[in-house]
């Protein structure tokens, strides 16, 4: 049997990657809830977001006071990409939104590639390591503000999808294309404005995540899959199921590697991922945003 | 004939290298082509046979000193296996569209995990197969030896394509791309059909993997069930054209072309032929979605009827 | 040839089609009626296997195919064709067909030469080469119709293959069903337009609410009061009686 000392550690550090990976999924399940698209450049965009947050640092700008430019300047980036590219280029076809987003990914990460090189590259901020003491563990600082900035973007997100103006056209688009465009609704702008805030998400992950984590032209490929994975498991479109679920995978994944160790741990993230799709393509928890 | 005559005309190492790379990227192609564009079934996760393939012959070559002729054929079992069992969990499970692709990819991902954390696959260093040049070893002291290879090899690739475009099967499978409802009720079995395509194109992109460990020798969990092998395999048929006999090859040679002359013009920096690609993926699938030959046949159309006017 | 016995199907706890048994004789043309929502194309799809019943059995040629998967179904000689035609776009004509004659020859050729034929027997010879996408409503109906006689069936399901035609459009196409009926194909079919159910079947099974109500020849089932109130709501019958006491209509 495991010590418990040894456990409650990992489900904490787990719990609080977790909600990193749930930063990460809930703008990606904003997109797919409306628009019912799978976008693969979802990693790669937070990529940007990380290299933002990173040269913003550079600039003498604290992280956690990045959020104020990163989250409205990746509301831009989406839009704009949905606006002029995406939405243009998918001729209405699944599939083809599967490519066209796998292409921008490449080209996003290979850009990075070529202007900053493969460097991993950190921030230092003072508070790096600061601890928290949970009695149980130290937990540091940043891990502890991103696990409660989950909650409160993924209540911030809920209460913009049901109480606003913008909220209900995006539900309503969501629900019945054709029917929000005959009562006026302008469909294409609504795709976009739900892609960019899907977007803006991630400007306030990468902000979160950088003071704990780095940031590479790669970076974007270890969260992408876990992001499809809680999506998946959350069900498509659920903001309650994208933070379940995030807090579920960081867990697993925390664990199994306790257990399996580091590089077989990731496997635990892939096989709940294709068991879910298999037996449970509506994800664990039910509620959808249409 | 010209084909063949190639490598005594061309004495160039380089351009038989980029010739090799076409003819290996035009039968991988047509193997997805096979899966995805006849059949509809969009893999983003062709790395999972590629890289089954391609440890196949390298674990059983250097552990137990296999043939790598004989190496070949076992990849492409290996491959199909492989294949069958991603074909089966996810069919019989009724999975689509972009969830096809989604856990095609997960599969890739996995295996990709496992290579990395096993032993035997020689876990992150990867594998090294021993110089032993000899036509039995699969191994040549100039490209052009291994250049009949990759010919002999997207042949049989076209070949396979084109014999299914002229079977039942090759209709059923075109017939559940366009309509899987209309398909089942007109008697096709729908679930044995697609098992069908993934194997057969699973069996062939093994080969690829195969030939890829003989050529370059060395092949570790990265570059053998990356996502980059995917991507690459399936940008061929899309640029050339889906569903097609001679797109993978015509996407072949122009994506690898095309990536060269990038090269040639901007330097080889790391990155740069791959962003070439996304843009092109982009830019195929917003003003040519139908690929290259679709292009070529859209010229054809027009001059069809200008004759006839 | 067809035999339904206490099929049941609901969708969410609302009934669909609720404890219908009914009967198509070989070599008979039979008609389904009902208003919109009354479940005849659930009964359709109950039956060819591609929607499993919650109860009951359907026996097909003296065999129980309750539950069978449509291409089995199909394959033993019961063929449907959709209300919503679901054409292989960018295959053409000739090609469409042929992957319903595949289902009886394996090769290539003969399957396109034998689609050749069912073409012309629909009126379609003029337009195998031209791509399913292509085609107007009423040659994509015809062409759902062809494909599904391709697989030679014995028995034919067909869900309104007369809506969206114009009269002539469909005077036409009621001649080629009755041409593939005097080939000695069994026909069951779901159709809005009473002119065609009239001129075609023999017999004439009403649904309403997931529940047969009643059967019998078109003349019979056009007098039924429960039948014209299930179409014009509650009161009609008494309405049409009281009002127009002369009319044949």
């Amino acid at each position: 049997m495991l010590d418990p000392l040894i456990l409650l550690p990992a489900v904490i550090n787990g719990l609080t990657m977790g909600a990193v990976y749930a930063l990460v999924a809930l703008g990606l399940t904003l997109i797919y809830g409306v628009l019912h698209i799978i976008n693969f450049a979802h990693g790669s965009l937070l990529m940007v977001g990380l290299y933002g947050v990173f040269f913003l640092h550079r600039a003498g700008v604290d992280p956690y006071l990045a959020l104020v430019i990163m989250v409205p300047a990746l509301f831009v980036v989406g839009y704009a990409l949905q606006w002029s590219v995406i939405g243009k280029a998918s001729h209405g076809s699944d599939q083809n939104v599967l490519l066209v987003t796998l292409g921008v990914s490449i080209v996003i990460e290979n850009l990075a590639l070529y202007f900053f090189t493969a460097d991993t590259l950190t921030v230092d901020t003072p508070y790096v390591f600061e601890m928290i003491d949970l009695g149980i563990a130290l937990v540091p600082l940043p891990r502890v503000i991103a696990f409660l900035s989950a909650l409160v973007l993924a209540a911030l997100l809920w209460l913009l999808i049901a109480r606003s103006d913008l909220g209900r056209a995006i539900r309503a688009v969501a629900k019945e294309r054709q029917g929000a465009r005959l009562v006026g609704i302008d469909v294409d702008h609504i795709f976009a404005m739900s892609f960019g805030i899907g977007t803006a998400c991630l400007g306030a992950a990468a902000c979160l995540l950088l003071p704990m984590f780095y940031v590479s032209p790669h970076v974007g490929h270890v969260f992408v899959l876990v992001a499809f994975t809680v999506v998946v498991l959350g069900g498509m479109g659920s903001f309650s199921g994208a933070l379940f679920g995030g807090l579920l995978i960081g867990v697993t994944e925390s664990v199994g590697g306790l257990l399996l160790g580091e590089s077989l741990g990731q496997i635990g993230i892939f096989l709940i991922f294709i068991a879910t799709l298999m037996f449970r393509p509506s994800g664990l928890f039910g509620a959808r945003l249409s | 004939m010209v084909a063949l005559a190639v490598p005594y005309v061309l004495r160039s190492d380089f351009w038989l290298g980029f010739l090799i790379t076409v003819l290996l990227f035009a039968a991988l192609g047509m193997a997805w082509n096979i899966l995805g564009g006849y059949t509809g079934q969009f893999s983003f996760g062709h790395a999972a046979f590629f890289g089954t393939g391609a440890y196949t012959t390298a674990v059983l070559h250097i552990g137990l000193g296999l043939n790598p002729w004989l190496g070949l054929a076992t990849a492409a079992a290996a491959g199909g296996l492989v294949a069958l069992l991603v074909g089966y969990l996810s069919f019989r499970y009724g999975l689509r569209g972009s969830y096809f692709a989604l856990i095609t990819l997960a599969f890739a991902e996995v295996l990709r995990i496992l290579a990395n954390s096993a032993e035997f696959t020689g876990g992150g260093v990867g594998l090294y197969v021993p110089l032993d040049l000899g036509i039995a070893n699969l191994q040549f002291a100039d490209k052009a030896g291994y250049y009949y290879v990759a010919l002999a090899f997207a042949v049989l690739s076209l070949v396979v394509g084109w014999m299914l475009e002229r079977s039942r099967l090759g209709a059923q499978m075109m017939a559940i791309r366009e309509n899987e409802d209309a398909a089942q009720a007109l008697g096709v079995d729908t679930f044995a059909c697609k098992l069908k395509a993934i194997v057969i194109s699973g069996a062939l992109t093994g080969i690829g993997g195969a030939f890829y460990t003989h050529y370059y020798l060395y092949i570790d969990p990265g570059i053998a069930y990356g996502p980059g092998v995917s991507v690459e395999i399936l940008l061929v048929p899309i640029i050339g054209g889906l569903g097609t006999v001679f797109g993978p090859l015509a996407g072949s040679a122009v994506l690898h072309g095309a990536g060269e002359l990038a090269r040639r013009l901007m330097g080889d920096a790391p990155g740069l032929s791959l962003i070439f690609y996304g843009v092109l993926l982009v830019v195929m699938v917003r003003f040519m979605p139908e690929g290259l030959m679709g292009v070529v046949w859209r010229i054809r159309r027009r001059s069809e009827t200008q004759a006839d006017a | 040839m067809l035999e339904v016995r206490g099929l049941n199907k609901s969708f969410g706890g609302l009934l669909a089609v609720a404890d219908v048994s009914l009967r198509v004789t070989e070599g008979d043309i039979v008609a389904l009626v009902g208003p919109n929502g009354a479940g005849k194309t659930t009964l359709f799809a109950l039956v060819s296997g591609f929607l499993r019943p919650d109860g009951g059995t359907v026996t097909f040629a003296g065999q129980d195919v309750t539950g069978l998967a449509p291409h089995l179904v199909c394959a033993r000689g019961l063929v449907r064709t959709f209300q919503v035609v679901q054409p292989f776009g960018r295959l053409s004509v000739r090609e469409n067909i042929a992957v319903g004659a595949h289902l009886r020859f394996a090769e290539r050729g003969e399957a396109m030469a034998r689609a050749a034929t069912v073409a012309q027997r629909v009126g379609m010879s003029h337009l195998l080469d031209r791509p399913a996408h292509a085609l107007t409503v009423a040659a994509r109906k015809r062409l759902e119709l062809a494909r599904a006689l391709a697989t030679e069936p014995r028995l034919l399901l067909l869900d309104e293959v007369m809506a969206g035609l114009n009269p002539t459009e469909m005077t036409e196409m009621i001649r080629i069903v009755r041409g593939i009926h005097d080939g000695g194909v069994t026909v069951f079919l779901i159709e809005h337009v009473m002119q065609a159910v009239a001129s075609l079947a023999e017999r004439v099974h009403v649904l309403n609410y997931g529940r047969l109500i009643a059967e019998g020849a078109p003349a019979e089932i056009a007098r039924m009061p429960e039948v014209i109130e299930a179409y014009l709501g509650h009161g009609a019958a008494e309405r049409m009686t009281a009002h127009a006491a002369g009319g044949s209509r």
